[in-house]
């Protein structure tokens, strides 16, 4: 190859990757994060992003140089040269992919497991979902339910989830977070909030005609906000027995 | 008058239908009184039997599906197989009956299977036309579920799976050298199997249509759905029994019936991807079929196979589903990947590079693409260990599929590009095709495909696979051999400005959908945010231009099949043996048994030749059929 197709290469290159990262800096890609995972789940995110940049630059590069560059006239009527293979070549673009996608699973099993980690005494609630209503219950307030979801701030939280009826699926997009509720069965999703705030909360599996509306929110809050309103389930409920 | 009404044709199945029908009533009817069970009249076994199972049947047997075996197994005299009188058409009429002919056969799948796509492209205008602003407009609920339900299991079922099974049923006896497929008479009967089940699945509106999604889980759609998600299930039998007895069809006569000299390694690339393609049908679609049975006694007999309250298992279904359902991805591109190696080899007038890395890359897709069915599932409460094995095969599988992708760029370098029609479709699908190969890596890290999963990334990401990959490599198929199949030329001009507004209209329709989809925009909904309007008033009106590109493929086959340029036997200076007989072919073939010498690529050597025909005919070959 000559060094001036080399260059065009080049800079087909760049000004394809340049086009590809202004797409993937300039919207807004994630909603903010609210959870300890959702950070490690978007550094995954772009970790992946920056590989596929590169990746799509090669391509977008040859592709579009040999658009260019290997045009031919309607009425030439000659063949290319007879190239069957080159097994340098055929070695590469096996190997590299390879070595990318597993250092893609490397990162992404470190993140999982880290994830997955429940901190020491997570606070348990109990998700109880059906069509198309959420009802979260404390046993921290004598199993109090309530039809938000309150959530301290910097604890680890893990929610055990089951359905009534179909499979329903809990979705908070700022804690990216998302997991089935199975008929039949608990799942668990564990969650570290760190960002008081309000957020939807949305069931992510189609459920049946009012999948669209079977939404809430989760509200999370300080430490002291939440026992505050724990402690004010846990009255209103003593009193609803007693009553 | 007794000739018109018992002979083969469309007055018999006038009424052997409706009595076939009146056949399986009477069965639940006897069935139901026998046992003691009352109502001896309910609605949903009456409808599956009657009019899901043994009409359809009826129908088969009245157009004549069955008449050669039948009439052989009674002894009777079975003359269609000495004066092939099934065989071939002569008028257009001869594509309306059962026809053996692999040519006919392969015409009528692509005209079927275009009508059931425009019919699933109206859907998607009308879930497009609810989303086009927040709150509900049009369709709500259940109606908005079943028009998404709807239009992908058509697009699934009744055209990407079947279009492909058309293109190969037309060229891949003429690329082995063949005179037909090694069994016409089940290929024939496959075909019909086909309009059957998409009748099935449309008029599911008739009685109240399935809103489960196409992929049917349980147990939404096998207990809290309305009736017309049997017809879904019973869509999806008659549609994947035509799928096996095709595959099997492509696989015995691929493996028997290649002309002398014809070695696996000179095969076209084309026939080995539908040798692959033909062996992930047969080893993985009966999976769905079991699937769908079950879910069906779920909802008509009232078991639990899928329901927890008598000890089911709603995972069950997923883990069955996708087992067919992921292979059935694959089945959906691996034929797109051999149309794409024959128009980028003939248009950059090169061999295709690393031919037998490109043959043995498929073979890796065919047994990595059953092991990673799970990673649909990574969010669905499955065994937790499951997540990091099938993470990692899904991971992998991005490297045969890289190698294909490096190879067809590896086939343009240095060539002599002609940019006709199939070749921009070729290209569209390059681009297009590794964008939704990068956004299913991404997926396939198991923290991304938690956040984004049912969300709008995914449809991005599966419709920039199944329409910017399969529909852009079926276009180019249509494309590449329309000259073969009718004898005429499509109209160049109109063609490119077909593909422009496609390939244009699908970026500015499905692009936007990965940014609303990772901000968190679920799949599935009637309704959504105010803050993703503007974003989705976009994709709606790019969606209606994308759905009016289709009028300008439309209005071009139509015309050029009637009116256009007479083509020549080999009008791309193509190697394959298809393009070595007249357009269109003669009825069997080949009148002499040709010989193959090399390479199907040997472009760039002077004088090289894939096969010799008899000498007699060789100087015939270019000219223009009158």
């Amino acid at each position: 190859m000559r060094r001036g197709s080399i260059v065009a290469l080049l800079g087909i290159g760049l000004i394809a990757g340049g086009v590809a990262t202004a797409v993937a800096l300039i919207p807004t890609w994630l909603p903010v994060d609210a959870s300890r995972e959702a950070g490690r789940i978007d550094f995954i995110f772009w970790f992946v992003i920056a590989i596929c940049i590169g990746l799509f630059a090669v391509v977008a590069a040859a592709m579009t140089y040999s658009i260019i560059k290997f045009r031919a006239a309607p009425d030439d009527l000659e063949d290319g040269p007879s190239i069957h293979g080159h097994t340098g070549l055929e070695i590469a673009w096996t190997a590299i992919p390879f070595v990318l996608v597993t250092a893609i699973a490397i990162v992404c099993g470190i993140v999982l497991s880290k994830n997955n980690a429940e901190g020491a005494n997570p606070v348990i609630i109990n998700v109880k979902a059906q069509q198309y209503a959420w009802s979260f219950s404390y046993p921290d307030a004598n199993n109090a339910t309530s039809p938000v979801l309150h959530l301290p701030v910097d604890t680890s939280i893990v929610l055990h989830m089951r359905s009534l009826d179909v499979i329903h699926a809990f979705f908070v997009p700022e804690f990216r977070e998302n997991e089935d509720i199975v008929p039949g069965m608990v799942t668990k999703i564990h969650i570290t909030p760190d960002r008081i705030g309000q957020y939807p909360l949305e069931c992510n599996e189609l459920c049946g005609a009012g999948h669209t509306l079977m939404n809430t929110e989760v509200i999370v809050e300080s430490q002291a906000d939440f026992q505050k309103w724990i402690a004010e389930q846990k009255a209103q409920s003593t009193t609803g027995t007693s009553g | 008058m007794r000739r018109y009404l018992l002979g083969a044709g469309w007055i018999r199945a006038l009424w052997m239908t409706p009595f076939f029908g009146a056949i399986g009533f009477g069965i639940v009817v006897l069935c139901r009184w026998g046992g003691g069970w009352h109502p001896l009249l309910t609605e949903e076994p009456l409808i599956l039997v009657s009019a899901l199972v043994a009409a359809p049947v009826g129908l088969l047997g009245g157009i004549g599906a069955f008449d050669y075996w039948t009439n052989y197994v009674l002894g009777k005299p079975t003359p269609e197989h000495e004066d092939h009188s099934g065989h071939g058409a002569k008028s257009w009429k001869d594509y309306f009956r059962v026809n053996t002919d692999h040519k006919v056969i392969g015409v009528q799948y692509l005209v079927t299977t275009i009508v059931f796509f425009l019919i699933g492209g109206m859907l998607a205008m009308l879930v497009r036309a609810e989303l086009a602003r927040p709150g509900t407009q049009y369709f709500g609920g259940q109606t908005y579920n079943s028009l998404f339900s709807v239009h992908a299991s058509l697009m699934i079922f009744l055209f990407i799976i079947p279009a492909f099974a058309g293109l190969a049923n037309f060229v891949v006896p003429l690329m082995l050298g063949a005179a037909d497929m090694a069994f016409p008479r089940l290929n024939a009967l496959s075909f019909w199997l086909l309009p059957i089940a998409g009748v099935m699945m449309v008029s599911s509106f008739i009685v109240g249509a399935f809103g489960g999604g196409w992929t049917g889980y349980a147990p939404l759609n096998s207990t809290h759905q309305p009736i017309g998600a049997i017809f879904f299930n019973q869509g999806v039998q008659w549609a994947g029994a035509s799928s096996i007895m095709t595959a099997l069809n492509f696989l015995v006569t691929i493996i028997t019936m290649r002309a002398p000299g014809m070695t696996f390694w000179r095969m076209p690339l084309l026939v080995w991807a539908n040798f692959t393609t033909s062996l992930l049908v047969v080893i993985a679609t009966p999976f769905i079929a079991g699937s769908q049975f079950f879910s069906m006694f779920d909802h008509v007999m009232h078991t639990a196979f899928f329901t927890p309250v008598g000890g089911g298992y709603p995972l069950g279904y997923q883990h069955i589903f996708w087992f067919y359902s992921h292979p059935a991805v694959y089945i959906m591109m691996l034929p797109g990947f051999g149309i794409m190696s024959e128009v980028i080899s003939v248009f950059s007038r090169k061999p295709v590079f690393g031919y037998r890395l490109m043959a043995l890359s498929l073979m890796a897709i065919v047994v990595l693409g059953f092991s990673v069915w799970a990673h649909h599932m990574f969010t669905s409460g499955m065994s937790g260990w499951l997540q990091d094995p099938m993470m990692i095969t899904t991971l992998l599988i991005a490297v045969p599929t890289g190698i294909k992708i490096f190879s067809w760029l590896a086939t343009m370098w240095e060539g002599k590009l002609h940019f006709n029609t199939p070749m921009l479709f070729a290209l569209g699908f390059l681009s297009m095709f590794v964008i939704g190969g990068l956004s299913g890596v991404m997926l396939g890290a198991v923290p991304i495909d938690i956040h984004v999963t049912d969300t709008y990334f995914v449809v991005a990401h599966l419709h920039y696979v199944l329409f910017g990959g399969s529909v852009f490599t079926i276009f180019a198929g249509i494309y590449y051999w329309f000259p073969k199949m009718t004898g005429r030329m499509y109209d160049e001009r109109l063609g490119k400005l077909h593909f422009w507004l496609t390939f244009v209209g699908f970026n500015l329709t499905f692009f936007p959908m990965h940014i609303i989809g990772t901000e968190g925009m679920r799949r599935r909904i009637a309704d959504y945010a105010p803050h993703f309007a503007s974003m989705n008033l976009f994709i709606s009106l790019a969606s209606f231009g994308l759905g009016c590109s289709v009028l300008v493929f439309l209005y071009n086959m139509i015309t050029s099949w009637r009116f256009g340029e007479r083509a020549p036997g080999n009008p791309w200076r193509a190697m394959t043996l298809e393009w070595l007989v007249t357009s269109p072919p003669p009825t069997f073939n080949f009148d002499e048994i040709p010989q193959v010498v090399g390479s199907p690529y040997e472009y760039g050597v002077v004088g090289a030749q894939h096969a010799i025909l008899a000498p007699s005919k060789a100087p015939e070959l270019e000219e223009v059929r009158t």
